[in-house]
């Protein structure tokens, strides 16, 4: 019987971990992450895993730790957010590139400057291209979830990637939701051991990592590292089905609401997708055919799927909490455009920011957005295509 | 058992020959001494931080490392051993390995007295059992030395040139090994190779197979940027601690002890007058400069010898 709980976030994160038993986690506080390793540490402290808890002095150092630990054949987790993924951000690419299946619950927070402890999604979007899968979560139950099937993903021998588990912090990480829980042997049969075909700590084959790799080889390495995240996507879909067998919650690529016959709709990430379904409900009552695309998938980036989800729409809104600084708009947004050019083209589409450093987006900012593509699919006019919501201009 | 270098040097290399090493560089011999300091049925992970030791032993696809050995960037060596280290102690914990493994860290002083201290501060607070070698050759000399907070006074490197006003680095050596001393770890040792490699080899010992973080502090001279001819490698090594500009010291359990004590204490000039980072000192216009030098070096020798209890 599954377990009916009340969970925070960051609570629901520290509970997959010390289900699944790592064997190292190494990490370092940062708000609005810091309660993870909090927690894990009193696990650790109470006996309730084997794992050894290495309470680095930086987030650099907890990066480097699972490193060391992951390629010595430790299965490794690590919790950060905003500056401290910055921190990490060298040795991010190296455990990419090193073909390591660590990890990381991301509690998105504001990256520096200005200091803002506050959710936006500048700190993993500016790791979008390190190598790492990303998974989004829109709740405590979708943190949960995904941090349960990103172990898995990870150590696929077609995959044997880093992944990274993001949510909203404070909206989701701090805040008390219900929440269903496995069993402990249920997930410990699900997630199962980790056996790496090759570590440093084996008596038998003695190996090297981390080489010069010069121009007659990197090239190669860069590609072969590429085609594990091709892979990824078809290993996500499958865990997915394994996930939903054992726990009868569907996961996708992206979660398509009301989107079918939808004519405006937007894309989006995490915890805002709650905001936005209540404001589609709504307007569908008014008969508006209005939809929402939330990402779980950013990386591996579904482009194809997408294009296909969207093909019908007449006018498109991309939500992006980050400033890509680009001056054309979010890195959500180009990616995004990038899948429709060609696949579905003819969609009149604007990117918002919104929400940058904690800026509360209140339901009211979400029916905005639709009415104005409303208001483009009415007139035909798309005007300003890079615009903002909730910000004092 | 008393040290015997025929015996020392028929232990299998775990280090292999074959690697791009300069000729007449510090550091192999370093590191193959070191290792050698492994029971035969002992497993290592080795680790390196960026630099000449790690660019020159695994250049992909060759590798000059019998032991597994990894790399990772520049500044983190400490974490990623420690991290290692971790791994082990939990898959021992869950009854996944009984296999008798060590943990060394080596890094160039640049990766250490630099920008990776504050990884290696971390890894010792924490109590990993590991070694962390400091291969120290005073400068960052992989990328074309470049001075380091290890680099000797008015040492020439291509960021302290001496020049027409400045002669040569403007900054004292930073003392790593007083500063890991400080960390109350249970050993902490400052070598070099001299005597048949024998300081070297037994701190190695000690190093290893005594419980918990221990740090070792080699001085490793490097032809390039010191500029001596290459034959003169051991001897450059013994003139730096005949000279006490390099003493041999060791911190064991809070103890520090002096392992080495010329008979005569030679003038810093004979270390300084082979390497040709330090010609200009012998103008006769800079004879002050040598004074100020020796009266440092003299300085730091008695502070030693009170706190190994010699003087």
């Amino acid at each position: 019987m599954p377990i009916r709980e009340r969970l925070s976030g960051n609570e629901a994160i520290a509970v997959a971990m010390r289900q699944i038993n790592p064997d190292v986690v190494a990490a370092f506080p940062i708000t609005p992450s810091t309660e993870i390793p909090q927690y894990f540490s009193q696990f650790v402290a109470n006996g309730e895993v084997e794992t050894e808890f290495v309470a680095v002095e930086s987030e650099h150092s907890a990066m480097s730790a699972c490193v060391g630990a992951q390629a010595a054949g430790g299965r490794t987790m690590t919790a950060t957010s905003a500056n401290g993924l910055a921190l990490m951000w060298e040795v991010l690419y190296i455990a990419a590139a090193m073909k390591l299946p660590v990890t990381m619950a991301c509690v998105n927070r504001a990256l520096s400057g200005p200091l803002n402890i506050h959710n936006d999604h500048s700190d993993s979007m500016g790791a979008r291209d390190s190598g790492w899968i990303q998974l989004y979560s829109e709740n405590n139950q979708e943190a949960y979830d995904n941090m349960l099937q990103a172990t898995r993903i990870g150590e696929h021998k077609d995959v044997m990637l880093p992944v990274m588990v993001c949510q909203d912090g404070f909206i989701t990480s701090h805040a008390v939701e219900n929440i269903e829980l496995l069993e402990d042997d249920k997930i410990k049969a699900f997630v199962g051991e980790y056996k790496p075909e090759h570590y440093l700590m084996n008596p038998k084959e003695k190996i090297a990592v981390g080489p010069l790799d010069l121009p007659a080889h990197c090239f190669e390495h860069k590609r072969e590292q590429a085609q594990s995240m091709i892979n990824a996507k078809k290993v996500i879909l499958d865990i997915a089905v394994e996930f939903e067998k054992l726990t009868g919650r569907k996961y996708d690529l992206f979660e398509s609401y009301k989107l079918q016959d939808a004519e405006v709709a937007i894309v989006i990430i995490n915890s805002t997708a709650g905001t936005a379904k209540t404001v589609v409900d709504k307007l569908r009552e008014e008969g508006v055919k209005a939809g929402l695309l939330k990402i779980r998938v950013f990386r591996p980036f579904p482009s194809n799927e997408i294009a296909d989800a969207l093909r019908h729409v007449k006018v498109l809104a991309v939500m992006d909490k980050a400033e890509g600084f680009s001056a054309v708009g979010g890195p959500l947004n180009a990616d995004i455009r990038a899948a429709l050019y060609g696949n579905a083209d003819g969609i009149k589409t604007v990117n918002y920011i919104y929400g940058l450093g904690g800026r509360d987006v209140r339901s009211d900012d979400i029916e905005t957005v639709y009415r104005d593509l409303l208001e483009i699919q009415k007139t035909g006019k798309v005007g300003a295509d890079y615009r903002y919501i909730g910000v004092r201009e | 058992m008393a040290y015997n270098l025929k015996q020392v040097m028929n232990k299998p290399e775990r280090l292999t020959g074959g690697h791009r090493m300069c000729a007449g560089c510090g550091a192999p011999p370093v590191v193959r001494t070191i290792l050698r300091a492994l029971k035969p049925e002992d497993h290592a992970v080795c680790g390196a931080a960026t630099g000449c030791l790690e660019v020159s032993t695994f250049l992909y696809p060759y590798t000059a490392w019998r032991e597994s050995f990894i790399h990772s960037a520049f500044e983190n060596v400490g974490a990623t051993i420690s991290g290692a280290e971790a791994a082990y102690t939990a898959l021992k914990r869950k009854g996944k390995m009984d296999d008798t493994y060590k943990f060394i860290a080596f890094g160039g002083d640049g990766g250490t007295y630099d920008i990776g201290l504050q990884s290696l501060s971390g890894a010792m607070e924490r109590g990993h059992d590991m070694v962390y070698v400091c291969y120290d050759n005073e400068a960052y000399m992989n990328t074309g030395i470049q001075r380091s907070s290890g680099t000797p006074k008015y040492a020439d490197t291509t960021t302290s040139p001496q020049g027409t006003v400045l002669p040569g680095k403007q900054q004292f050596k930073k003392d790593l090994t007083a500063v890991m001393a400080a960390h109350h770890i249970p050993y902490v040792a400052q070598t070099t190779l001299t005597s048949n490699f024998k300081d070297l080899y037994e701190k190695a010992e000690k190093a290893i197979y005594t419980k918990g973080p221990a740090f070792m502090n080699v001085l490793a001279p490097c032809p390039r940027g010191w500029r001596y001819d290459t034959p003169d490698l051991m001897a450059i090594c013994k003139l730096a601690v005949d000279t006490c500009v390099w003493p041999l010291y060791e911190v064991e359990g809070g103890v520090w002890k002096l392992n080495y004590k010329p008979k005569k204490k030679l003038p810093v000039e004979n270390y300084l007058e082979p390497q040709g980072r330090f010609k200009h000192l012998f103008n006769k216009e800079n004879k002050h400069l040598l004074e100020e030098l020796q009266k440092d070096i003299d300085m730091k020798w008695e502070d030693l010898l009170r706190r190994c209890n010699e003087a």
